[in-house]
């Protein structure tokens, strides 16, 4: 079913003003719904036969700091009718809470883990929401567009004196100490 | 410690099977929870390889990402290199050149096999064989001195280039890798007698962390460990990119050969089965591979119209999904990668449950999984 | 022994009025001295270099080549430098179990030579229990290697020890049963007089004389490789998954003890099996040579050649073993153990109890030996054709010089 199809066939289960409207201009167009909607919208997608989205390709946060919003993407496939399907939620950058789809697809406890990690989405309802990558005891979100490298991290410095540069008297640092 | 550490059982022992281990393929630290040999629980903490990959790639341009591609999946870094040309030459709308797609095919052909022989190999070497590891480098070898030929290095390529390739292929390599094609069906039954129907092997394999078909979809398993389950899908079939629709070749999938549908010796089948077929792809395109230029015509600095999309291709341990935002400027806004070792260790938790010790490495060696992977 | 004893009693005049006892105690002390210093420690050395050079034939490498004429001196640097190498104790580790361990197991393997014969009259002591004894001192291994993985302070090591202990004490059940078999074969549990019964003849040894114990020489060559922690029963040290398990936190000469024990426990594998099922040190030949004038008898040594020759041949193909097959898990060793091994060296047993009361009544029992001699040659040669045919359907290059 191609995009435009699968829309059609939601909205006989989800009314009008939940699912949005479709960006059908994009290349792989995708509807934009509310958090708290999200997974009502995602249930049917999954459940109901001819869509069949029995797989969570991919989980994406992506930081708008200009409009101050992150927006979670969620890439569907369907395995059974081999069509694609994109959903979006946009929450805002100060304290972003989306219900977390693990229930859904098992394949997303690790994605909204590493979100987590990354932007400092919060997902309600994960069995298990800690950090992924960073230690737990890291401060701050990475992947955000206003994150700024701070001097230390975890108590060791996060730069180095410049290798290249002759080391004056008295200081370390320079080719010759390396 | 953690909570998440926290032993379950007043006779049960913590056992780290550290980020410096033989069998982990990489730096992967598991925290166990065992009783004795059998495992309650084995969680894995990732994050020892993390570099920022998709950090980095909002800084840097189109074509500057190339080689940090290679290292998405370093065993298999052509296909890393594939799958950022599919993405960002779809977006951009860029021709490439008929010649350039069949070199592309062959190169990823010949890494997915070299890939794959890295993955049976250490497979063997983890259960217990050393000998079968010694021949599947040995057959590695010589597909490192074909791409050597061909891009310059024997691991990170980085031989691709927004529209097209960076160099030709010569009449020696064609020579040589005919003669390679010829000399690696044999030599791979030998190591199929030397260790795939051996009873020892089969004994520890069959049976072992089965993967139901809806386990695999609902995970988001890709490539030979989907397939392993039964389920016949292939990127390079039912969404085909390059020159696959015009290729014929099978997709080899899991039959419970030895014991369940989906068990770690299914995988293991499909991945030898995989080899055999990779070797008739590339004899076709070495037949069919057409003359003319390699590289297409691409503006000096790309830039990609805005807007996004997310493009999938079929790397040597599954699916590669690279997923760009692009406001029209120099540098991607945004750029996720999704591999498939990620989806393969959120598994392995639910797998690993009752298994023995002895039994985690065979998980993580049927699913393939390799530390880069999954850090990025 | 006694043969030398008595012989320097007579020849030395330096010996004459010491009591026998005495100057048999110094005989034994001193050739069990040159044993260990001459033989084993030397076989020990130079078994690791011609275990690495097979494999690496096998896996189409060279191996060692550097130190040494082919190699050949390897063993004295990898043992110079596991001699400089700092020795240390882990934290927390039971200091006194940790250090003492090694030498438990190197004395519990060592002690096995006491009773192996290299000769009619090479043996330091032809004990009447003498294959009992063996089997008796070799479980001191297991107490060194349980303490080492205990005494390390380290999760690891400790499942290594107790997955050694549990192999090693399981597998003695069949190792003794199919003892058992050829004792019964022979009348005796000395093993000069298992292998005086044997004749020097392919189809006079033990392993031919009746379809039972053709079997139970598989038992025991299984059981044999199980007790000495080598592939595919290796998991107490498997490296992939347990990084050296039991000695994982040794270093330096500690190490070599252990390291040295498992070489060592090669060679009496191979003793072991030679002289139970393939006649010992029964040779065609009877070469002696003259020890300088310093005994009034020539010694025998045609048959000290073919028992080494023998053992040796059994080395290699454990060694040619472990390079080629993978290891088993814990429970599918204990499961081979208990529900196949055990069971079948029962029925050999009782069925070559039988046997022996069969051969009383019918002569034509007795001629049973020359078919199984000819199923066995067979076999050997059915496998070898097997190997040229693969080897051919590969179009492998084959070199067959060793010494590359």
């Amino acid at each position: 079913m191609t995009p435009e199809e699968i829309y059609r066939h939601t909205l006989e289960k989800i009314p009008a003003e939940t699912l949005g409207e479709l960006a059908a201009d994009a290349a792989q167009p995708w509807v934009t719904v509310a958090p708290d909607q999200l997974i009502e919208v995602l249930t049917v997608l999954r459940d109901d036969p001819a869509l069949d989205f029995d797989c969570l390709d991919c989980l994406t946060a992506t930081d708008f700091l200009d409009d101050g919003q992150i927006e979670m993407v969620y890439h569907l496939w369907s395995y059974t009718h081999e069509h694609l399907f994109v959903v979006k939620v946009r929450v805002g950058r100060d304290d972003p809470a989306v219900p977390s789809v693990s229930e859904l697809w098992p394949a997303a406890e690790w994605y909204e883990r590493e979100e987590y990690d990354m932007f400092g989405v919060r997902f309600t309802g994960h069995p298990n929401l800690t950090r992924l990558f960073l230690p737990d005891e890291w401060e701050g979100y990475p992947m955000r567009l206003d994150w700024k490298e701070k001097e230390t991290a975890l108590g060791i410095p996060t730069t180095r004196p410049d290798p290249l540069v002759p080391k004056k008297d008295g200081e370390t640092g320079g080719a010759a100490d390396a | 410690m953690p909570e998440e550490f926290a032993i379950s059982g007043p006779d049960n022992m913590l056992l780290n099977m550290g980020p410096q281990h033989p069998s982990t393929h990489g730096v992967i630290r598991f925290v166990l929870d065992t009783d004795g040999e059998v495992v309650t629980k084995a969680t894995p903490v990732v994050g020892y390889l993390h570099r920022g990959i998709e950090k980095i790639a909002t800084e840097m341009t189109y074509a500057q990402f190339m080689p940090i591609t290679d290292r998405l999946d370093y065993v298999a870094s052509m296909c890393g290199n594939l799958a950022w040309c599919e993405a960002v030459e779809r977006m951009a709308g860029i021709e490439i050149p008929r010649r350039a797609q069949f070199l592309r095919v062959i190169a990823t052909e010949l890494n997915r096999i070299s890939s794959h022989l890295v993955a049976v190999g250490s497979f063997c070497n983890d259960v217990g064989g050393v000998t079968p590891l010694v021949v599947a480098l040995r057959e590695r070898e010589a597909i490192n001195d074909l791409l050597e030929m061909l891009s310059g290095a024997r691991l990170t390529y980085n031989y691709m280039r927004l529209g097209g390739v960076s160099r030709d292929m010569t009449d020696q390599f064609k020579r040589q890798t005919l003669e390679f094609l010829d000399h690696f069906p044999p030599a791979l039954d030998e190591f199929n007698r030397l260790i795939t129907g051996n009873k020892i092997f089969v004994e520890r394999l069959a049976n072992i962390a089965v993967v139901t078909p809806e386990d695999a979809k609902a995970y988001g398993l890709n490539g030979p460990n989907l397939r392993g389950s039964g389920i016949e899908f292939d990127l390079r079939r039912n969404e085909p990119y390059a020159v696959y629709p015009e290729l014929d070749f099978k997709v080899c999938t899991g039959e419970g050969f030895r014991g369940q549908l989906g068990d770690a010796y299914d995988r293991y089948m499909v991945r030898i089965n995989e080899m055999y077929e990779s070797i008739k792809i590339v004899r076709q395109c070495l037949e069919m591979v057409p003359d003319g230029e390699i590289k297409g015509k691409v503006p000096r600095v790309l830039k990609v119209p805005a807007g996004e999309r997310y493009t999938r291709t079929e790397s040597a341990r599954g699916e590669m999904g690279i997923y760009i935002v692009s406001n029209g400027g120099k540098t991607p806004y945004r750029v996720r990668v999704r591999t498939s070792s990620y989806s393969a260790l959120s598994i392995f938790e639910k797998l690993s449950r009752g298994l023995m010790i002895a039994d985690l490495v065979v998980v993580i060696g049927s699913f393939d999984i390799v530390a880069p992977e999954i850090d990025r | 022994m006694r043969f030398f004893a008595d012989s320097l009693i007579e020849t030395w005049p330096l010996f004459e009025g010491w009591p026998p006892w005495l100057v048999y105690g110094l005989v034994m002390f001193a050739f069990g001295a040159l044993l260990l210093f001459g033989f084993v420690s030397l076989f020990a050395g130079i078994v690791t270099v011609v275990e690495r050079r097979i494999a690496a034939r096998m896996q189409f490498r060279v191996g060692p080549n550097r130190v040494g004429i082919q190699g050949c001196l390897q063993w004295l640097a990898d043992g110079i430098k596991n001699f400089t190498k700092e020795d240390l104790t882990p934290a927390g580790a039971s200091k006194l179990l940790y250090l003492f361990s090694p030498y438990l197991v190197f004395t519990g393997l060592f002690l096995a030579f006491v009773a192996l014969p290299f000769g009619q009259a090479l043996v330091i002591s032809d004990l009447n229990v003498g294959i009992f004894y063996i089997l008796a001192v070799t479980s001191f291994v297991t107490v060194g290697l349980v303490l080492a993985g205990w005494a390390s302070n380290n999760k690891w090591s400790l499942l290594g020890g107790i997955r050694s202990a549990a192999q090693i004490v399981s597998y003695e059940i069949p190792i003794g049963l199919s003892v058992l078999t050829v004792v019964l074969m022979a009348g005796t549990l000395s093993t000069q007089g298992i292998i005086e019964r044997q004749g020097w003849a392919p189809w006079d040894w033990f392993v031919f004389a009746n379809p039972f114990a053709f079997i139970a020489f598989f038992i025991f060559f299984t059981s044999t490789l199980a007790e000495g922690n080598r592939v595919p029963f290796d998991l107490p040290e498997a490296e992939s998954e347990l990084v050296a398990g039991y000695n994982v936190e040794y270093s330096g000469m500690r190490f070599v003890f252990f390291f040295f024990a498992e070489y060592a426990n090669l060679f009496v594998m191979g003793a072991m099996t030679s002289l139970l099922f393939f006649g010992g040190w029964n040779s065609p030949f009877n070469w002696t040579i003259d020890l300088f004038g310093l005994f009034p008898a020539p010694l025998e040594i045609s048959g000290t050649l073919v028992f080494m020759a023998k053992a040796l041949g059994f080395v290699v193909v454990i060694i040619w073993l472990r390079w080629t097959l993978p290891r088993l898990r814990v429970d599918q060793l204990m499961v081979v153990c208990w529900q196949y091994l055990t069971p079948i060296a029962f029925v050999c047993m009782l069925g070559t109890a039988f046997w022996m009361i069969g051969t009383h009544r019918w002569d034509a029992l007795d001629y049973v030996k020359y078919p199984i001699f000819l199923l066995g040659v067979f076999l050997v040669l059915a496998m070898a054709a097997r190997a040229v045919r693969n080897i051919r359907r590969v179009g492998d290059p084959v070199d067959l010089n060793p010494f590359q």
